[in-house]
């Protein structure tokens, strides 16, 4: 069980030590972890709100990236992104086999999420959002994305 | 010589059948063509070879195995390791950056010999073996490991990872994602690809015959003119010298070893005399519109003023569009306030307003009638295909009962067999032509083709029909088949050199533009 071995260690380094605007949310066993992001400039789209990370690890992380996306609670809701589908889903190359690196972890995760919110201008969702959170039953790992603006 | 006569018969349609693959076939016996020339119809070229002419709708192209591939790729690296003055195991990682192309390679070799190693991970010292070790204060950034004594590797760009961590990650690289000759450095945006050397020193041997394998796919797959038959579980490939631009003038059909006829350009299933852009153009609009249009064309009008399409699902006549507003009448088509103020009484049917529309509706009509048409002919065609050869598994017991009961030889019951398969065939180029006569502009081209087509299909439904005779009927037929067997082969070439030759000279007008 390397993951949980891995994980173990990213959560000691975690209590010991977490980027401003990120904190963990919850973070019980090596299945599935919370972390909580939030945007410290003054960006009017995101200002005073929080938003919640769900990751789900598989049994070859760090080899195979986690599945992350945002999660709604009362509290939390979906940032505004034209890379975040308004279900949660992010298309994000960092998180998709092809663009993800086993040196990344949970924290670099979250810091690269909280810097493509901090300049973001657009005040909009993916193309396609709609159609795609209605009909979109797969996982975001078998979904294949298109990257096809990686300047955002 | 009646045998004899039924023998050359058997055979020739049977090499017209393979004929597309391998023209040592019908070397010896040419007789199809020369029916064909009696019947007057352009084979000019026909008999100014030793070799009979190849037909104007097929193209060169040679089948290779497993190890043909291993041998074509041993050679070039071979050919190109002699030019550079690159041992054969760096030659073959420099091929494969370059997809294959030796002139670019050898060229860009040439200008910036340095550049280019470095590129490929075979810099200046990369002949200092890369090896695993130990270091000191060392921690794996996969794994978090510290241990003293973790063994770790790194190539040349030196991200230095732990050997548990680096084989994990290849093996999951290579079994999970079936990559092979672009597997990164596991660091963080580095591009450095994991050359075959360091490879062989991390993984086992289970994962190395898999390796090899995927480089050797990588080569076919890379390679604009050589091109994997996609029937399930097929290990050939195809090379044909074909190019992606030429595909709006041939339609380039190849036949695999394993009896898979596909084309070459797109590589579905043999779709002659269409060419590649109309059949992706078909497909789409078959996936897109077929059920749709049907039910459409049962259960909908479309509104008199904007066009909607509408369907009636209340009982009374009097519509009015959700869209423009518009009010009308269902029966007749007419403006509703001509109806006066009867609730519904329509007996207006002479009325202009409603003539007028009813002319609309009709041509909207028209152009979903006519897809309707072509798609019903080319889907039962497919339909048919699939009869005969459920037919055409009866057929063996048919033979082996003829055998039994006529006192056949088996040479003499393959007159089935024969007959089968050109009935799949014809089937399968039919099926096309109504895909294709869906895009032609109508002229005397057209009109051509359309004989051509009729032709073809009255010979194909006769010989069909042959095949649902009881087995003692079968014997007697026998003359009787061959001969519609050999002619619905005819017709089927006569249809494909038409359309070939003024595709080729780009003589076809589409109703679309196709690209």
């Amino acid at each position: 069980m390397s993951a949980a071995r891995r994980l173990a260690r990213e959560l000691t380094k975690l209590h010991e030590h977490l980027p401003p605007g990120i904190s963990v949310a919850l973070a019980e066993g090596f299945q599935e972890w919370r972390m909580n992001i939030k945007v410290l400039d003054d960006n009017p789209i995101y200002a005073g709100e929080t938003y919640q990370l769900l990751f789900r690890f598989g049994n070859s992380y760090p080899i195979e990236p986690p599945e992350v996306v945002f999660k709604q609670t009362p509290e939390h809701p979906i940032p505004l992104h034209p890379h975040v589908y308004s279900n949660g889903i992010i298309c994000l190359d960092l998180l998709d086999r092809q663009g993800w690196s086993p040196v990344h972890n949970v924290e670099s995760i979250c810091v690269s999420l909280q810097s493509m919110l901090t300049g973001n201008t657009k005040r909009e969702r993916p193309p396609g959002d709609e159609q795609f959170v209605r009909s979109n039953r797969s996982r975001p790992r078998d979904i294949n994305f298109l990257f096809h603006d990686n300047d955002v | 010589m009646d045998s004899d006569d039924d023998m050359r018969s058997v055979q020739s349609s049977d090499d017209d059948f393979m004929d597309g693959g391998d023209s040592p076939f019908s070397v010896d016996d040419d007789d199809d063509s020369d029916i064909d020339l009696d019947d007057g119809i352009g084979f000019e070229a026909q008999d100014k070879d030793i070799y009979p002419a190849k037909k104007s709708y097929e193209v060169d192209f040679d089948v290779f195995g497993p190890e043909q591939i291993q041998a074509h790729q041993d050679r070039q690296v071979e050919e190109v390791s002699n030019i550079l003055g690159q041992p054969t195991e760096s030659t073959a990682i420099l091929l494969r950056y370059a997809k294959w192309n030796k002139e670019r390679l050898i060229e860009s070799y040439m200008d910036r010999q340095d550049e280019v190693l470095e590129a490929v991970g075979l810099g200046s010292d990369a002949n200092v073996p890369r090896k695993i070790t130990k270091v000191k204060g060392f921690i794996c950034d996969i794994c978090c490991e510290d241990d003293a004594d973790l063994d770790t590797f790194a190539m040349k760009c030196g991200h230095r990872f732990c050997v548990d961590c680096y084989k994990q990650y290849l093996s999951q690289k290579i079994k999970e994602e079936g990559e092979a000759a672009r597997i990164k450095c596991p660091g963080d945006g580095c591009n450095r690809t994991v050359d075959s050397k360091s490879l062989d020193l991390l993984v086992g041997h289970d994962l190395h015959a898999r390796y090899h394998e995927l480089l050797t796919r990588t080569y076919v797959d890379d390679k604009d003119n050589l091109k994997w038959c996609p029937a399930p579980n097929c290990v050939y490939a195809i090379d044909c010298k074909v190019k992606a631009r030429d595909l709006m003038r041939i339609v380039p059909t190849v036949l695999c070893k394993c009896g898979h006829p596909f084309c070459f350009g797109c590589t579905l299933a043999d779709h002659q005399p269409a060419p590649c852009a109309l059949v992706k153009k078909w497909l789409k609009k078959c996936e897109d519109d077929s059920e749709t249009a049907n039910w459409i064309s049962a259960n909908t009008k479309e509104c008199p003023k904007c066009g909607s399409t509408i369907e009636k699902n209340g009982g009374c006549n009097h519509m009015t569009c959700r869209k423009c507003r518009h009010e009308f009448c269902w029966m007749c088509m007419g403006i509703w306030s001509e109806h006066g103020t009867s609730w519904y009484n329509c007996n207006r049917f002479e009325e202009k307003s409603g003539h007028d529309a009813r002319d609309a509706q009709a041509k909207s009509r028209q152009s979903l009638e006519r897809y309707l048409h072509y798609y019903n002919r080319y889907a039962n065609h497919e339909q048919s295909a699939k009869l005969d050869k459920d037919i055409y598994l009866k057929t063996e017991k048919k033979m082996t009962q003829l055998q039994v009961t006529a006192s056949m030889s088996w040479i003499e019951v393959q007159f089935l067999e024969s007959a089968s398969q050109a009935l799949q065939q014809c089937r399968q180029t039919l099926k096309w032509t109504y895909a294709f006569a869906y895009y032609l502009a109508r002229n005397n081209q057209t009109e051509i083709f359309e004989d051509n087509q009729k032709d073809l299909e009255m010979a194909v439904e006769n010989l069909s029909e042959m095949f649902e005779k009881s087995v003692d009927q079968l014997a007697g037929l026998k003359v009787d088949m061959l001969d519609k067997t050999s002619y619905c082969n005819r017709r089927r070439v006569i249809l494909l050199e038409h359309t070939a030759n003024d595709l080729k000279a780009g003589n076809w007008e589409f109703n679309v533009t196709l690209t």
